[in-house]
């Protein structure tokens, strides 16, 4: 990158080539991803780096990143409470931490730790659980005491003066924040230079099955035929998961956020609190990101609610009552698709070539690049991989259930 | 802010109901279905962009479980109703 800044210094700085381009839409793709989020990006990039399948498509409704990729928290962690979710997700951070030098684009992960506070006995006895569930899977996570959550962050009121005083922290050191869309915009780049076709504002308005096998999708730009579809368009994967007869035990609902004006750097933590449906972060750019715990109803509405604000103000003031005098900024809402066990679904459905990669609910974003390669791994080799089989759809058929009481957002 | 009109007692806030999921009819005799149609019933939801009916309680008004036709998109209510047997 560097490099590339001196010459454009000295070709007088003339535009940037794009990082992805537009290509007409072919006849034929052996591989269609709908959904131009992190997930579907990720997936044809490591189709094309790993696999050297480069006739892909990418269809996106709106602009890449315009979901889920682009409305959540950013926070990256690994200290899930299911030992099939903390494996998982902690090949997510590995390759987090690699991005950068994989992508050639700095996509800005600060590992700065991560704090899930508890309130309660009882939030305390999980926390400990996580803590050594994580610790078995050789994943760095404990359970820390007001004194060093002090130090930690000394702006938190660890007294026993709020209404639920603050007894207890699982504590994530390798926990972190990144840069969102550098992530979607890295994978489009490096999808986009090994061959793979990007189609934004390219709707999906239909799936052509022929006796059980996917044939092809019907766009509103015209048919394209398909040797394999990927559904990855979370929030909305139900309506495309019917386009192709599958059902699916998803409810979507919104989940909102906002952030504050900006502020100098005071907080070099991730700060979470499942009891009270909080959590805050810094960004790069000094604004406090927060999110709180999902709406009451379901809906595909992205609208924010006067209630959310009123909530997590009070909430926020609570763990950090310095913060009486700061401005909310904006505020909006991305739209999550709920599993009834909180963990996700990928892999085969019943209908053959017709894949998925949905039901991240809250916390999808971290981890598109874990998920990314194993759905590139399933498409490429028709087989499952072993690290995502206890995620498959018929887990529910099978009651085999992933209770994954370690996602975001979910009160303990 | 959404206003939900219960059927007993006129518009309200929707922070005073409890959202009970869209309408997912038990099967009548379930000893007569197999596993993955009970599975179907249990987990399984439409799930719909678009109008759906389904389920709410007013848990801090007069306490009734009813149903709402809502647009799911919009969040727009189009009518609300006391269930039936028939309906």
């Amino acid at each position: 990158m560097p490099i590339r800044l001196i010459r454009q210094a000295i070709n007088g700085n003339k535009p940037l080539p794009p990082m992805w381009r537009s290509h007409p839409m072919k006849g034929r793709y052996d591989v269609i991803i709908i959904g131009g989020g992190a997930h579907g990006l990720a997936c044809a990039y490591y189709l094309a780096q790993q696999h050297g399948i480069t006739n892909v498509a990418v269809l996106e409704k709106r602009y890449i990143g315009h979901g889920g990729s682009g409305r959540n928290t950013t926070i990256i962690r690994s200290n899930y409470l299911t030992p099939e979710g903390v494996r998982f997700y902690n090949e997510g951070v590995k390759l987090y931490e690699e991005m950068s030098a994989e992508l050639d684009f700095n996509v800005m992960f600060s590992q700065r730790g991560h704090l899930t506070l508890a309130h309660s006995d009882a939030a305390v006895r999980t926390m400990r659980l996580r803590a050594q569930v994580n610790q078995v899977e050789g994943v760095n996570s404990r359970l820390i005491w007001p004194d060093e959550i002090k130090r930690l962050c000394p702006w938190l009121d660890v007294s026993d003066k709020p209404r639920y005083p603050i007894l207890a922290a699982l504590y994530h050191p390798p926990g972190g924040i990144i840069r969102h869309d550098a992530v979607v915009w890295g994978y489009a780049h490096q999808a986009d230079k090994r061959g793979v076709h990007i189609h934004q504002n390219t709707e999906v308005t239909g799936i052509t099955v022929e006796k059980g096998v996917v044939t092809g999708v019907q766009t509103h730009h015209g048919f394209v035929e398909a040797g394999m579809v990927l559904n990855a368009t979370a929030g909305w994967c139900s309506t495309i998961c019917a386009m192709a007869g599958v059902k699916l035990p998803v409810t979507t609902v919104p989940l909102q956020a906002n952030v504050t004006e900006p502020l100098k750097p005071f907080l070099d933590v991730v700060i979470v609190s499942g009891s009270l449906h909080v959590y805050v972060s810094q960004s790069d750019r000094g604004e406090l990101v927060m999110g709180s715990s999902v709406d009451p109803f379901t809906s595909y509405s992205m609208a924010g609610t006067l209630s959310y604000i009123e909530d997590i103000a009070s909430h926020i003031l609570e763990l950090l009552p310095a913060l009486s005098q700061v401005r909310v900024l904006r505020q909006w809402a991305g739209i999550c698709d709920m599993s009834p066990d909180f963990s996700p679904m990928m892999g085969f459905t019943g209908v053959n070539g017709f894949v998925i990669d949905v039901a991240w609910g809250t916390g999808g974003f971290k981890a598109a690049p874990v998920a990314g390669k194993m759905m590139a791994e399933l498409i490429a080799t028709n087989k499952t991989p072993a690290l995502i089989e206890p995620f498959r759809l018929a887990r529910f058929y099978e009651h085999d259930l992933v209770g994954e009481k370690g996602a975001t957002a979910v009160g303990h | 802010m959404l206003i939900l009109t219960c059927p007993n007692c006129g518009p309200r806030n929707v922070a005073e109901f409890r959202f009970g999921g869209e309408t997912n009819p038990r099967p009548t005799d379930p000893s007569a279905v197999n596993d993955a149609e009970w599975a179907n019933y249990v987990y399984m939801r439409q799930n719909k962009a678009g109008v759906e009916a389904e389920w709410w309680y007013h848990r801090a008004g007069c306490g009734l479980w009813f149903l709402a036709e809502r647009d799911t998109r919009t969040n727009e209510v189009l009518k609300t109703y006391v269930w039936r047997p028939e309906s």
